[in-house]
């Protein structure tokens, strides 16, 4: 554990995709705490104004504070990768190793059942979902995402499982009479550990994008803002067009350095994890 | 020592439709006695290496028994004094370390498993003791990560690994398969002297000059069956099985070339090749088989060298 410590911060690009996580993640947390005004949609100035300082990120077409949406905005982005990601990885990490690891019928039916919603397309099913439900929060969103996302790492957890059940380290750690407990603590689950942590990183990503994805249609949150829906209303209101690059720009900007921030960590982390990769 | 009583394993694959059971062993016989090697010979897939896994309670087997000092070994329920007694070494030096810890892990378990009573400082001058004997420097192996050393390397500490325990049984799955012919004997002798202190090993090869260099006795496995067995002397110099014969016909020598005129193993009739229940499994490759050999027996042809052939 020490040594990935060391080799982490030995790692530029997990330097680099943490540096910028991290920025955000506290400007999230404590933005809401420094921003003037409460209530991101709340009416508060006048309309189109650029950033000044009163209006750190100026205001929207109706006056809204550009900077409470952005940073309340910056929550919910975190939260639904948390837990939209979060929900994914776990449903995906539980019926991939059982399936990998009980194996026989149980895998085949488990396999059966993510096979067929791999298939089905995930945004028209996310479609489909959203537009059913009248009220939906973000928490609700993210629920709707982890539910559909999970197959493919059910199917590479699965894959995974299966290979390392068969290789001959966990026979010598049977041989050197190890209890069963131990061998799937300290010699399997380290090599799942890596993964565990990638696949998160990557549902993480995969979530906020989807969110995105659907608020920029309109199926996002019917209450509260998101950085998706700042990016739709910007658009709805031609703000491209107009020229309010502080509308647009900001929440554009933020999703995209948050997802290349943490494909940066996944990168640094399969180098930290694996010391095949370590080498210089 | 230890002794393989009608040893059978069966493995059942595909679903309810599309059942397939293939009989990896198929009720083998031996007995391993005190400071003796007997070398396990046949094909890939001819089922050595299962017979290993089951000696070392990797697998359990469908049928017969595998008893240690005329116990069942799976009625052994204490997995520590069962692995002192009995260790393995694997095909596979690259799998059969965990990639994520350096290579010394091995012998650190072995210590916190068998031998708590040795101080740490006495036991690594044990390993880097052992490990001079398998010709390695344990300064340049032992804190370094499996992708850092080679095949040979990483094989020879597994037989430190299993020198270290002065164990009363080893199987040794193919271990010199990965290795290049200079280290090879002095992994040969590295096994004698484990052999001379009364272990008994169970050597598992395809390559039947390294089973002859080292081996006290012999079983010749084809699809699962004894085809042949007995004192390695006696099946050497008198082979009678046609699959015997024909393996040591294809040794190659260092004075011969090849010849015309060998057994060949495409020499046999293609319409015996419809295998049916009860019949020999060697008859679709047999140069002395004829629609009617039946399933054989093994029988005593001289003493310590028996054959499962109708012919003979």
């Amino acid at each position: 554990m020490k040594e990935f410590i060391y080799f982490a911060f030995k790692n530029t690009k997990f330097k680099i995709g943490l540096a910028i996580l991290l920025f955000f993640l506290i400007l999230a947390i404590i933005g809401p705490y420094v921003s003037h005004y409460k209530d991101p949609l709340e009416y508060v100035s006048m309309s189109n104004l650029p950033p000044s300082r009163e209006n750190w990120l100026g205001t929207t077409t109706f006056g809204q504070d550009v900077f409470t949406q952005f940073v309340y905005g910056l929550r919910s982005t975190f939260f639904i990768g948390l837990f939209g990601g979060g929900l994914a990885t776990i449903i995906g990490l539980l019926i991939g190793f059982i399936a990998g690891y009980k194996g026989g019928l149980l895998d085949d039916l488990l396999m059966m059942l993510t096979n067929i919603l791999i298939v089905i397309p995930t945004l028209a099913l996310l479609i489909i979902i959203a537009a059913y439900l009248p009220y939906r929060g973000i928490g609700i969103q993210s629920v709707i995402i982890g539910l559909t996302a999970w197959p493919w790492t059910a199917r590479a957890v699965r894959a995974q499982t299966l290979s390392l059940r068969s290789r001959e380290f966990v026979n010598l750690a049977k041989i050197t009479a190890l209890r069963p407990l131990k061998i799937v603590l300290e010699e399997i689950a380290p090599n799942m550990m890596s993964y565990v942590v990638m696949v998160f990183i990557l549902q993480f990503a995969g979530a906020i994008l989807a969110a995105v994805g659907l608020d920029f249609i309109g199926l996002g949150p019917t209450k509260g803002i998101s950085l998706g829906l700042m990016l739709q209303y910007s658009t709805l209101w031609n703000a491209i067009q107009l020229g309010i690059w502080w509308w647009f720009i900001p929440p554009g900007l933020a999703i995209t350095m948050i997802v290349s921030s943490l494909y940066f960590l996944n990168i640094g982390l399969d180098e930290i994890f694996n010391p095949r990769l370590r080498e210089e | 020592m230890i002794k393989a009583k009608d040893l059978t394993k069966v493995f059942n694959s595909g679903l309810l439709l599309s059942k397939n059971i293939i009989t990896a062993v198929d009720e083998v016989n031996f007995e391993i006695g005190r400071g003796e090697i007997l070398a396990l010979v046949g094909e890939s897939g001819s089922g050595k290496s299962t017979i290993g896994k089951m000696m070392l309670k990797l697998l359990k087997p469908s049928g017969g028994q595998i008893l240690l000092e005329d116990k069942d070994i799976f009625s052994i329920s204490n997995n520590k004094e069962f692995y002192s007694r009995v260790q393995g070494i694997f095909q596979d030096p690259y799998s059969s370390f965990n990639p994520i810890f350096k290579v010394n892990r091995i012998f650190k378990l072995v210590r916190q498993s068998f031998k708590k009573e040795i101080s740490i400082s006495e036991w690594n001058d044990r390993v880097e003791e052992v490990l001079k004997k398998v010709g390695l420097n344990a300064g340049d192996v032992l804190n370094k990560y499996i992708h850092q050393l080679s095949g040979g390397q990483l094989q020879r500490l597994l037989i430190a690994r299993a020198l270290l325990m002065d164990v009363e049984v080893l199987v040794a799955d193919e271990i010199t398969s990965m290795l290049d012919a200079s280290t090879r004997v002095d992994v040969l002798e590295a096994l004698l002297s484990l052999k001379e202190i009364g272990a008994s090993i169970l050597f598992v090869t395809h390559d039947l000059s390294q089973a002859y260099y080292i081996s006290d006795k012999i079983v010749v496995l084809y699809k699962g069956s004894v085809v042949e067995s007995g004192s390695i002397e006696k099946v050497f110099s008198n082979p009678m099985h046609p699959y015997t014969r024909m393996l040591l016909d294809s040794i190659p020598q260092l004075d011969r070339k090849w010849e015309e005129d060998r057994i060949s193993v495409e020499d046999f009739d293609k319409s015996r090749a419809a295998w049916k229940e009860g019949l020999c499994k060697y008859i679709d490759r047999c140069s002395l088989a004829d629609v009617n050999c039946m399933r054989p027996k093994l029988k005593l042809v001289e003493e310590d060298h028996y054959v499962a052939c109708v012919k003979i």
